[in-house]
């Protein structure tokens, strides 16, 4: 009979990773209707202090699996030690967050015990005796509410900030070391040690007015366009990904999840549509403008300003009318 | 070196979407479709890949009529063969353990050295179909790549990891690599190409041949409703002409924002 909610605690090099922390509040959420209890599991190796800083909140337990195959993290080694432990704890949700490692071995994990995995969810809430889990699709264009018809464990990944760390409930959970046998598990990834790009050389993180460029300007050679308002303005132009996938602008301009992470006093989006890679680059800038031709386009959700329209009309028009204020 | 790539045909990016009347989908009237932006990456290092390496691209989609048009331009731009899982039993395989166990039957015997895949589609957007084809062909996996280099017996990558991190793997073929978008530059079809990928062979395969029932494709997660996301933020809106707009934002900019 399986009870309880498992969530996955991810660190690296002993530090924790703070989405762990939503994805508590995210299970809490859920046995708050259930009445399931939550525990949290810490794999690695010299992982003490990030089990304590967990156990600070209110959880059952919180397991710990410390093995010499686990210093690094691997998807073969991760999902060896975790399909043991969640066979053994048999819980009824698996709460995740939704990581570059959670995509990089749960979908394997999952398989390999043959339940289902909700990925990416913005919101659970529970309906009698099911679970619903609120899903974008089409890059956040679309929400869906998804209805999971599987036995347990049912697996959930949550999107970052779907949930607040800070409203994780506190507490004091017992930390209990769970004995897995490693030795059966072949590790195949080859690991290098992880390093950052050289040093950019567009520091976008200080620049108090931006204007951003996403895929509305079509082509490289419409680039002007948007240049010429970053100039009136004075601002430093910035870009969606796959502005620098095209390599129309350098890679160091890029904004958001897998780029620079900005707050500035003004931030002017251009033809971009608003995906949640994009927007958590962006979303602390104090006053955010967005141009875009899809009233629908997500971007308008976190606009304070918006503009419906073509931007090859408005941005000229825009231009000039700055350099006019300017004087 | 035999590179297999899975494709999934979307909607055009900049479709306007609406919800279906049932609620549970949006409305595929007057939707156009084009390959999802990361398998189209993925292709293009497969084909890099073989002209470095020599071998074969197969590649390989599961969706209905449509999609053989973008199967067509995988073959123009350079696949050698294609795999067309074509059946309305598998259009009731809509979560992703569902698609990654029927391309993984269909792939079981090919004897792909890699398999690519996009990282996740620009619809549903699981993230699971690789890793899913990986765990149940028994092949090791890396995940949101931006480089390849193949070795003899293995293949060594550069992940992408969180904000601006990278880091190498190496893991031994048969394995399966998810590609992220901008790892190289898309090639567009040439004429040529278009002309000799008429001569390709291009394979239908049905759940029967590969032994699968409805009942084995099943959703053990569904779509109950779809809906158009409610705005948590109160934007304001400036209309009218282009002159006016600008006059406005300047204004609110000005006065209100105080950004300049
Ligand atoms: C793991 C991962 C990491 C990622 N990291 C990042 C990241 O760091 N940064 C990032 O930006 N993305 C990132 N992405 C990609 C992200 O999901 C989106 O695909 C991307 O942000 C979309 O860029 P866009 O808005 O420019 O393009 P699109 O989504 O194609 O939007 C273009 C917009 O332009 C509008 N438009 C078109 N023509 C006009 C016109 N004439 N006038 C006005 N508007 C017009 C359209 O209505 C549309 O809204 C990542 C994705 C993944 C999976």
């Amino acid at each position: 009979m399986s009870e309880g909610i498992l969530v996955f605690i991810e660190q690296r090099d002993g530090a924790l990773n703070k989405t762990s922390l939503e994805a508590i509040v995210a299970a809490q959420r859920i046995a708050a209707s259930t009445g399931d209890k939550v525990s949290a599991i810490v794999l690695g190796n010299g992982i003490a202090n990030v089990a304590s800083e967990v156990a600070a909140k209110k959880l059952e337990k919180v397991y710990t699996l410390e093995d010499d195959r686990l210093n690094e993290y691997t998807p073969d080694g991760y999902v060896g030690a975790l399909k043991q432990a969640i066979e053994k704890l048999s819980p009824r949700f698996v709460i995740l967050s939704h990581t570059y490692q959670v995509r990089d071995f749960a979908p394997r994990l999952t398989t390999a015990l043959g339940k289902t995995f909700v990925t990416d969810c913005i919101a659970v809430r529970v309906d009698g005796s099911d679970v619903v889990f609120t899903r974008q699709i089409f890059q956040g264009k679309i929400n869906t509410d998804v209805r999971v018809s599987a036995e347990s464990p049912v697996f959930a990944s949550f999107q970052s900030g779907s949930y607040r760390a800070d409203l994780a409930e506190a507490g004091a959970a017992a930390v209990e070391p769970l004995a897995v046998d490693m030795s059966g598990v072949t590790i195949r990834t080859e690991t290098e040690p992880k390093f950052q790009e050289a040093k950019q050389a567009v520091d976008l993180t200080q620049a108090p007015l931006i204007v951003a460029v996403g895929r509305g300007i079509k082509s490289q050679d419409n680039l002007p366009v948007v240049q010429a308002l970053a100039d009136a303005l004075g601002a430093e132009i910035a870009a969606s990904r796959p502005i620098c996938d095209n390599e129309w602008l350098p890679m160091d301009r890029q904004i958001g999840s897998s780029g620079q992470t900005v707050a500035p006093k003004l931030y002017l989006a251009v033809g971009i549509s608003g995906a949640i890679q994009h927007v958590v680059g962006m979303k602390n800038a104090q006053t955010i403008v967005a141009i875009n031709k899809d009233a629908e386009a997500p971007i308008f959700d976190i606009a304070d300003y918006g503009i419906v329209g073509d931007l090859f009309e408005i941005v000229p028009a825009l231009t000039e009318e700055i350099k006019k204020a300017k004087g | 070196m035999k590179i297999c790539v899975c494709l999934k045909q979307v909607p055009k990016k900049d479709s306007i979407l609406r919800i279906a009347q049932d609620q549970k989908w949006i409305d595929e009237r007057d939707i156009s479709y084009e390959m999802s932006e990361a398998d189209a990456y993925a292709l293009e290092e497969a084909l890099r890949q073989k002209e470095a390496h020599g071998g074969e691209v197969i590649v390989i989609s599961m969706g209905p009529e449509r999609t053989r048009q973008s199967i067509k331009e995988a073959l123009a731009k350079g696949a050698d063969r294609a795999i067309h899982l074509d059946d309305p039993i598998f259009e009731q395989a809509t979560d992703a353990a569902g698609i990654g166990r029927a391309i993984a039957a269909a792939l079981k015997d090919e004897g792909c050295d890699l398999i690519m895949t996009g990282l996740q589609s620009d619809d549903h957007g699981f993230g699971q179909v690789g890793l899913i084809i990986a765990e149940r062909l028994g092949m090791s996996s890396a995940t949101i790549v931006m480089e390849v280099q193949i070795e003899t017996g293995s293949v060594r990558v550069k992940r992408e990891l969180e904000s601006g991190w990278f880091q190498w793997v190496r893991v031994p073929t048969p394995a399966v690599l998810t590609i992220q978008s901008g790892i190289n530059q898309l090639r567009y079809a040439t004429l040529k190409g278009i002309m000799s990928a008429k001569k390709k062979e291009l394979r239908e395969v049905k759940a029967a041949d590969l032994n699968l029932t409805a009942d084995d494709l099943k959703p053990l997660q569904s779509i109950e409703r779809a809906y158009v996301p409610e705005k948590s933020k109160q934007t304001e809106f400036i209309e009218g002409k282009p002159a006016e707009i600008a006059a406005r934002l300047v204004e609110k900019l000005r006065f209100d924002a105080r950004v300049f």
